[in-house]
């Protein structure tokens, strides 16, 4: 069986495999069940380009709040917030951090089953007046980005929202686009991306999951 | 979890899953705009046969603090004083479209009858049938507990640091009028389950026939309780007069009896731990279960109950509507 190979998170870390990260898409043969798309080098690459970004477009991080979403949000913020400490010494570093919970704002709650509410935190500030950044693992139909925007709302008036993701995979079903991304992934719609986060998952790296059915299919044949 | 009850059919997982959701909604309490989108169009019905005030103002709150429409209805001025039967009631709620309704009844086993007699599809809350159940108050008590008593740092109550415990190794003495009170009977079940250990204390009379199956244990003599148990809360229950038949006087020799054996005063909150808290259920008897120094101790949590009422009530509102309708077809009946 072909499956064995790309297969994540299973005991082999990503890391020991430090051959040619850059270009795994093989589109060779029999389509592999997962690929990986980004590396743990290269996940940090990205996110020390966006931390920069988003101190060069608000022109340092006086005013700025990276609000992360649950649960792989607010890592990616929390580490884009000791990014954004690095560079800009004598930042006040407890207004520069927090977390968003969406779950109460999402317009799907009544499909399926009862969803567990997260915790949402916001510096002691607020976040009025200020220029809060979202931050998200995988941009896709943009309907998150809605339910945080809605969040934001009840919870102050920031002078300006801006939007980080790590992955933009596309296929966005609202008027919503990135301001800081890490990497834009063409993808299908029935494929799955997975953000895997050290602090979460034990690895850093972004895999691609062509569906099941097809692994099946593949499988059968 | 299709209706909410009894705390006696709720397991730990599903009464810590409820405390710590009650967490969250409390959390957003504090902000300016404290209303949340989450049950925007739903309707939910409060449907109150015996009179209330804080349950029923509670409810009304929480539901409108997450955008459901609430609607109303005390069986007084209601077509249930010319007679109509507690079926003819829910037939019409279901046509109206009711999404939850929220009984107060009492009759012990009302709500679990609406619930279960496929007149209604909606998910039921008991807000206190009789003398059996009063699920959400025992939930906001063991809220109440938890965040005072598993904060993590004692003698500092803090929500957040209490979220996904239990409340196992904690003492709690319930007190006074047990026969009935249905706070009693919810809080034991639950405090149960979630770890606690729970001693009743009344006077015989106010004790239920059948108590020996409870898991608690039982105590004529209030001193006693207090200095051997030394419990990490004080439950006092209000002494319902209107529940017994000749004004109190069946069930104990005075009042003033009462007081002097199973009240909380000053001296006997000096017997117990410094970080024990007082409880209440409220309406209180000041001067009869309670007095005003007990009741108006640093440490008596009385008000606060109210308020974690409506972080609680939010939670199993949510939980029982926000997610996906039950399906007839996949869903058997709980």
């Amino acid at each position: 069986m072909s499956r064995s190979t790309a297969v994540p998170a299973d005991g082999i870390p990503h890391d020991a495999a430090p051959h040619d990260p850059a270009r795994p898409l093989s589109s060779d043969g029999g389509a592999p069940a997962a690929r990986d798309v980004l590396t743990a080098a290269e996940i940090n690459r990205a996110l020390t380009r966006i931390a920069h970004e988003i101190l060069e477009r608000n022109k340092g991080a006086r005013d700025v709040v990276l609000l992360g979403i649950p649960t792989r949000g607010v890592h990616l913020a929390a580490r884009l917030a000791d990014r954004i400490r690095e560079a800009e010494p004598g930042i006040d570093t407890a207004a520069l951090f927090g977390q968003l919970d969406i779950t109460m704002y999402r317009d799907d709650l009544h499909r399926g089953p009862v969803r567990a509410i997260g915790t949402t935190q916001i510096p002691a500030g607020g976040i009025d007046g200020k220029t809060v950044v979202l931050v998200d693992d995988v941009l896709f139909s943009g309907r998150t980005v809605r339910a945080a925007l809605d969040a934001i709302k009840d919870l102050g008036r920031p002078d300006a929202v801006q939007l980080a993701a790590l992955v933009d995979r596309g296929h966005r079903r609202l008027p919503i686009r990135p301001d800081f991304v890490g990497k834009n992934l063409p993808t299908a719609l029935d494929e799955r991306v997975t953000v895997n986060l050290v602090e979460v998952d034990d690895v850093d790296s972004v895999v691609i999951d062509t569906p099941a059915r097809r692994g099946r299919q593949e499988v059968a044949r | 979890m299709k209706h909410l009850l009894s705390t006696a059919d709720l397991s730990l997982d599903e009464a810590v899953g409820l405390l710590d959701t009650a967490a969250q909604m409390a959390a957003t309490q504090d902000r300016e705009i404290k209303k949340l989108p989450t049950l925007r169009g739903r309707t939910v019905v409060n449907l109150f046969f015996e009179d209330s005030t804080r349950t029923r103002i509670s409810f009304e709150a929480a539901a409108k603090r997450l955008s459901a429409d609430v609607i109303n209805f005390s069986a007084k001025g209601s077509s249930v004083s010319k007679g109509e039967s507690l079926k003819d009631t829910a037939l019409t709620l279901k046509a109206m479209g009711a999404d939850a309704v929220v009984i107060r009844h009492q009759a012990s086993g009302a709500a679990y009858t609406l619930a279960n007699a496929d007149w209604l599809d909606a998910p039921v809350v008991n807000a206190g049938d009789g003398t059996h159940q009063h699920p959400t108050q025992a939930l906001l008590d063991a809220y109440t507990l938890r965040r005072h008593l598993r904060s993590g740092t004692p003698g500092v109550a803090d929500s957040a640091g209490a979220v996904g415990k239990d409340l196992s190794g904690v003492k709690v003495a319930i007190v006074g009028d047990v026969l009935h009170s249905r706070v009693a009977r919810a809080n034991v079940w639950l405090l149960h389950t979630l770890g606690a250990h729970v001693t009743l204390v009344a006077p015989p009379t106010l004790v239920p026939v059948g108590v020996g199956s409870w898991p608690c244990d039982v105590s004529f003599h209030l001193d006693d309780a207090l200095r051997d148990v030394q419990p990490d809360a004080v439950m006092m229950l209000r002494v319902q007069r209107e529940r017994m038949s000749s004004a109190g006087g069946g069930f104990f020799p005075s009042p003033l009896e009462y007081s002097r054996l199973y009240g909380l005063d000053a001296r006997r909150l000096a017997m117990v731990p410094d970080h024990a808290i007082v409880m209440h259920p409220g309406p209180m008897n000041r001067g009869l279960e309670i007095s005003a120094d007990a009741a108006d101790h640093p440490r008596s949590v009385i008000v606060e109950q109210v308020a974690n009422g409506v972080a609680v009530r939010m939670a199993v509102l949510y939980t029982l509507l926000a997610g996906e309708p039950a399906v007839p077809a996949t869903n058997e009946r709980s």
